[in-house]
């Protein structure tokens, strides 16, 4: 069996495997280790995958031996490579500091299903992303889907069901909205494979079942990124989930979707009439309101996670804004942000994660003088912080450079982008630096300064604070040298907007 | 004659749609949906989707209704009074369908020969099953050989369901129940079901044998099989009561049955791999490829039966379980 060859179909079939072998298997602690060494296996194949992209492959997998159209086709680009990446990074570091926390936050028994179900969202996320087939996206989307609902409903306050079950309606409305435009493209094409579609769209002269499954794929998939206005599942959700799942969530969950967005936007509706300049004028105005609210609602939020949530609908705002710029630079853009928001947002709920060891209260007033017993975790959340803002030396100084670059190739109407791109950033400055301006706050207690020094417990060097340290050193990694991230991201944009293949 | 019979189907389906909405006992929804389910399943059957109508009964009208009651049995069964939003969620839906209707102007006539998606990959499917699979049902064909990786992910949606709702219900997944009850549960006090009860499980685990393993050769297979048998096990703990029926099959075993199922399939199409093949490509399992597919899907097809009847009778007892112990703590 050659292992280069079967490298797309690992991917996905390592992960979704191990899931029921462990809840087979449960010997206590054993779940986590089993989980995280698949995690970790997950992530040296998507290196693997990436390093073949780079030398200037594109891998092809005909699941079952059957050839496309006929059967399933997995196929991974540089699109696909850097969105593996961010996913099963994301696992992988969620996973390894994962362990203190999810003991704290999960009862024992019920710790293998947990862990199974968390599997089951890798497997989903990943799948989604190398097949190449439009039905088997749906089918990988209901795996992740189901499986995140789960990974939610871990979170210990009771608040949490309420909120895992309005993201499975949304969620699911979203997925139903997809499998229906999803049905019409069949009707009219008949055939389920991307690359097939995409050629056999440009034929058609009814449009408007087309038309209309571009609007059902486009809102579904809109519902599942949290792209404003259809951002209100995501604050309750990321809030009372547990802490670790956040970590894993927030940075790979929504970016799937916009993937797949692309995908569809790009490769199968691109060939047909106005659809690109439809489909700008309808995103860009959602993605710069997203930007705006979701940053101004962020700045009034008391609480430390829901504030970070809706820091992430203004994120996706930006991905998106990119996105809809239909620039080979504008797209370039957005992809990078996918990839740098990810290391930024983990390493933000990582210090949060590690926050909550110590705090059991998470709004942003009882966190007070709190860098006194957290020094590293407090300095982590700083740098993290600054990477968010968009402060030159950390990774999101590249992508939102790279944005503004793309913006200002536009023209006429660019200054009101970049401005909102500005404001939004001092926004962020804003509610940023009141968390860290409380971090930092001297303690104003009537005890003697030396007594209060003594009472304070030193911070625990822990798996989480290491992951954590080692997501900020990342950031800046790439802050400094931007060259892998933007590899594939340039890659990317030539293969959405079809320059060459 | 075909068609006044389609219509008169539909016009009873969207009857019972706004009946379910406009209903405020829960109760009476449930029921409704189960009808709804069954109207459905016959409209599958008229546009000649044997296969579909098989499914959309049994998981349907079937296993969902009696979920649908075993968790209703958890809760109330008056819908609270809440009228806000309708007006919203009336004009939403209405634009919903709107949209699709606009769709359809422009879509293929029913049945027409020429429509894409009887030109393109179909007649491949249709020309080659019988010489690549070796038995005539193409549904089973595509299924579990040419998209057999969606029904691999299907099944795994299964058992995400499955741990899901253990996850979230807490039900131990160790070997029997945590206490005894002595009081008599199901319907041992009425003969009438009882009796006709008793004679109809293994009728129908027979049935839900054949309909596994006909697939091939008829409507049916894998997930249908699963969700009719296990319909059988429900059945017999509504007539004998939750312990009985947990003395029978005992909850590691129901959730053993998922993980196994699962597994099976999986692994075939891992052994697939290790024989030189793609993942699922059955043909290399055996020197002549029809036999090697054959038998590559009779064995994927008990493993999502199995991991299907599994997950519906975890499902079923997570709830009853539940609901036992709730009536416990009020007693």
């Amino acid at each position: 069996m050659d292992f280069a060859q079967h490298l797309p179909a690992l991917q996905v079939i390592v992960p979704l495997l191990a899931a029921p072998l462990i809840v087979l298997l449960q010997p206590r602690g054993f779940a986590w280790a089993a989980t995280t060494a698949t995690a970790f296996f997950s992530f040296a194949v998507s290196i693997a995958i990436a390093v073949r992209i780079l030398a200037g492959d594109i891998l092809r997998y005909e699941m079952g031996g059957w050839f496309a159209p006929i059967g399933i086709e997995l196929r991974v680009d540089a699109f696909s490579a850097i969105v593996l990446l961010i996913i099963s990074g994301a696992a992988a570091i969620s996973l390894i500091a994962a362990r203190n926390s999810i003991n704290q936050q999960i009862e024992d028994h019920r710790q293998p299903l947990f862990f199974a179900a968390w599997l089951l969202a890798i497997a989903g996320l990943v799948g989604m992303v190398v097949t190449a087939d439009a039905f088997n996206i749906f089918v990988f989307m209901e795996i992740s889907s189901l499986a995140g609902y789960i990974l939610i409903a871990g979170g210990p306050d009771r608040r949490t069901l309420p909120a895992v079950f309005k993201y499975l309606i949304i969620g699911t409305i979203g997925a139903t909205f997809y499998l229906i435009g999803v049905g019409m493209i069949y009707m009219m094409t008949g055939t389920l494979n991307l690359e097939d579609m995409a050629q056999r769209v440009v034929g058609i002269e009814d449009q408007r079942p087309i038309l209309v499954a571009a609007a059902f794929v486009f809102i579904g998939l809109a519902l599942k990124a949290a792209l404003f206005p259809l951002h209100v599942w995501l604050p309750n959700a990321y809030t009372h989930a547990p802490h670790m799942v956040t970590v894993f969530l927030a940075a790979c969950g929504t970016k799937v979707a916009v993937y797949v967005l692309l995908r569809f936007q790009f490769s199968i509706f691109q060939s047909f009439g106005e659809h690109l300049l439809q489909f700008a004028l309808f995103l860009m105005p959602l993605a710069l309101l997203g930007i705006i609210v979701a940053s101004l609602v962020a700045m009034f939020e008391g609480h430390l996670k829901r504030m970070l949530a809706f820091s992430s609908v203004a994120q996706i705002g930006y991905i998106l804004m990119g996105a809809s710029l239909m620039s080979d630079s504008g797209i370039t853009a957005s992809t990078l942000h996918m990839f740098n928001h990810a290391l930024t947002k983990g390493a933000l709920f990582l210090a949060v994660a590690k926050f909550a060891t110590q705090y059991a209260d998470l709004r942003i007033d009882s966190l007070k003088s709190a860098a006194r017993s957290m020094p590293l975790t407090s300095f982590a959340f700083v740098i993290a912080g600054l990477s968010l803002i968009g402060v030159p030396g950390t990774a999101g100084f590249i992508s939102k450079w790279q944005l503004i670059m793309a913006i200002m190739e536009t023209g006429n109407m660019g200054f009101i982008m970049v401005a909102i791109v500005v404001i939004s950033s001092l926004i962020a400055v804003g509610y940023i630096w009141r968390v860290i301006e409380t971090l930092y706050a001297i303690p104003t207690d009537d005890l003697p300064d030396d007594a209060a020094d003594v009472s304070v417990k030193p911070e625990k060097i822990d798996m989480l604070l290491i992951a954590l340290i080692f997501t900020v050193a990342m950031n800046i990694y790439f802050g400094l040298v931007p060259g892998l991230p933007l590899t594939l991201a340039e890659l990317s944009s030539k293969i959405l907007l079809k320059v060459e293949f | 004659m075909t068609i006044v019979f389609a219509i008169f189907l539909l016009t009873m389906l969207v009857i019972t749609a706004v009946a379910i909405v406009q209903s405020s006992n829960l109760f009476v929804s449930v029921m409704l949906t189960s009808i709804f389910s069954l109207l459905m399943s016959t409209n599958f059957f008229v546009l000649d989707a044997a296969d579909v109508a098989l499914t959309e009964a049994a998981v349907g009208a079937g296993i969902t209704t009696v979920i649908f009651l075993s968790a209703l049995a958890l809760t109330a069964t008056q819908e609270k009074p809440n009228r806000s939003g309708r007006g919203i969620a009336l004009i939403v839906v209405g634009l919903t369908a709107s949209l699709i209707i606009y769709a359809t102007f422009d879509k293929p006539r029913l049945g027409d020969p020429d429509a894409p998606v009887h030109q393109h990959v179909a007649p491949y499917y249709l020309d080659n099953t019988m010489e690549q699979m070796g038995f005539p049902n193409v549904v089973t064909a595509v299924l579990s050989s040419y998209r057999g990786y969606d029904t691999l992910g299907e099944v795994f949606v299964v058992f995400a369901a499955c741990i899901g709702v253990l996850f979230i219900l807490d039900a131990r997944t160790g070997t029997g129940p945590k206490y005894v009850t002595r009081k008599m549960t199901g319907l041992r006090h009425h003969l009438i079901p009882q009796v006709v009860g008793r004679i109809l499980v293994p009728f129908i685990v027979l049935f839900g044998l054949y309909v596994q393993f006909h697939g091939e050769y008829g409507p049916g297979g894998g997930f249908q099989a699963g969700a009719i048998i296990a319909t059988a096990f429900i059945l017999y703990s509504l007539l004998e009561g939750e312990q009985a029926a947990l003395r029978a099959v005992p909850r590691s075993a129901q959730l053993g049955l998922v993980i196994c199922g699962a597994l099976m399939f999986g692994m075939v199409g891992v052994l697939c791999m290790i024989m030189g093949g793609e993942f699922l490509d059955y043909s290399v399992l055996m020197e002549n490829p029809v036999t090697a597919r054959q038998i590559g899907i009779i064995v994927i097809e008990a493993g999502v039966g199995m991991a299907v009847c599994g997950a519906m009778l975890s499902i079923f007892h997570a709830f009853a379980a539940r609901s036992a112990e709730d009536t416990d703590e009020a007693v």
